[in-house]
């Protein structure tokens, strides 16, 4: 009898035919979700989606410009830092060569300047010793004839032969001090 | 609760649960017919969709946070696995109605394995069939509106073959896109919910029957293997589930890109 009943109860109840009322409620839910997922809400995400895309993309391609100026800036830096160095390397070559070329002048200058000096120095030793030559051929003429006179024990009155004895004394004198002057040098 | 009504005819041999499983009276006493737990959970499983996705993609972020991260997740799944393939460039088009299909399927198969109220909505063919119907008007109409109302149909026939081969080829080719196609549609759908509630039902049944209510030293290792097999193939179900869910919505994908574009 139950199994009867059971048989029974699934003809009726065919699985493969739908009942109408779950094919309204079927119809029902689906528009709903269609409605509210579908029309609504998938939109919304798509547009985000789309604008996080974008986001990305405009990012990465501001950075990429970023990165480029970037670039472009640190070569200027090294050209201008090449420049630099180059002109200051030129600088410096200029500075070496015209401190050269000062203290070559300097050199010229100063060399002049002490020969100059020990010229001067030369004519006034020259002339100094001549004017002491002088007053010491005078002194020693006096002197020697006075000495020699003493020492001979002759009056030398007669001033033309007391000249004539004073200067061959001094020509002996001078052939003397000629010979050491020789010698030394 | 329908092991129990088998039980309460106090039989004491055990019997497998049949196709009764799937017969519902309305909700109460002097309810109207169509007030059923299958209806009630129908559209119950269509507003948790809704609601789902309104916390997610209610109002959307450009950096996702909680739930919109699940939502996307689900999207983009939908759209890279079921939509592309088929849809190609038409994908963002058609998203709304993959993601209705594929969201409100698998909510609808979820229910049987969820406590209380384990029951998929879809194993009462009146769902598949009314979204299987949707999907093929949505293919009918775009075939004309986009190939024209005769083009459309002889598109549909490969060219250039021997002409007795098409006195094969033709009604063929008509009686699977037009009759079956649908049919196999919505009957592949509710035949999978409804064998695996089948067999739910069965091994639970055996569980509760050899352990509770007919305790054997005999019996209760066969008890237990009901238990146990309960246990696998509810995650098997599981598995089922999204499998039919995602079968469903391709197979819509590749039906409304016929309607497209033609194939030959």
């Amino acid at each position: 009898m139950i199994t009867a009943a059971s048989v029974l109860a699934a003809e009726e109840n065919n699985p493969l035919i739908p009942h109408t009322y779950e094919l309204v409620i079927g119809i029902f839910s689906f528009l709903v979700v269609v409605i509210v997922v579908g029309k609504i809400l998938t939109p919304r995400i798509q547009k985000t989606l789309e604008e996080r895309t974008e986001a990305i993309e405009g990012g990465l391609k501001r950075a990429e410009e970023v990165q480029e100026q970037a670039r472009q800036t640190l070569e200027q830096y090294k050209a201008r830092e090449k420049d630099a160095a180059l002109e200051a390397s030129n600088l410096r070559k200029k500075a070496e060569e015209q401190g050269a070329q000062i203290i070559a002048e300097a050199r010229e200058q100063a060399q002049a300047e002490a020969n100059r000096i020990v010229e001067a120095a030369k004519a006034q030793i020259e002339a100094e010793r001549q004017q002491a030559l002088q007053s010491l051929r005078a002194e020693i003429g006096a002197m020697s004839v006075e000495l020699a006179g003493r020492v001979v024990g002759e009056s030398l009155e007669d001033s033309a032969r007391q000249s004539r004895v004073v200067d061959r004394f001094l020509e002996e004198l001078e052939e003397r001090a000629r010979t050491q002057e020789q010698i030394t040098s | 609760m329908n092991a129990q009504s088998v039980l309460a005819t106090g039989g004491e041999e055990f019997k497998a649960p049949g196709p009764e499983l799937f017969d519902f009276p309305p909700l109460f006493e002097g309810a109207p017919t169509w007030l059923t737990k299958p209806t009630v959970f129908a559209v119950f499983g269509a507003l948790v969709v809704c609601a789902v996705f309104w916390s997610a993609f209610g109002n959307p972020k450009l950096v996702p946070r909680g739930m919109q991260n699940i939502g996307e997740m689900g999207y983009i799944f939908v759209r890279d696995q079921i939509g592309r393939p088929f849809l190609g460039k038409n994908t963002e088009q058609w998203m709304p109605v993959l993601m209705s299909l594929f969201f409100l399927i698998w909510m609808w198969n979820i229910f049987a394995v969820i406590p209380v109220i384990q029951f998929p909505i879809a194993s009462h063919i009146a769902f598949p069939a009314v979204l299987a119907i949707a999907v093929y008007f949505i293919k009918v109409y775009l075939g004309i509106k986009n190939q024209g109302p005769v083009k459309y149909f002889t598109n549909l026939i490969p060219a250039g073959l021997p002409k007795p081969i098409y006195v094969l080829l033709v009604p063929i080719e008509y009686l699977s896109t037009f009759i079956l196609a649908p049919f196999t549609h919505a009957v592949r759908l509710f035949a999978n919910m409804f064998a695996g509630h089948m067999i739910l039902a069965f091994f639970s049944l055996v569980g509760f029957w050899f352990i509770f209510e007919k305790p054997t030293a005999l019996g209760f290792g066969v008890g237990i293997i009901g238990v146990i097999m309960t246990c696998l193939m509810t995650a098997f179900e599981m598995f089922i589930q999204f499998l039919q869910a995602f079968l469903f919505t391709m197979l819509a994908a590749m039906y409304i890109q016929s309607g497209l574009e033609a194939e030959h």
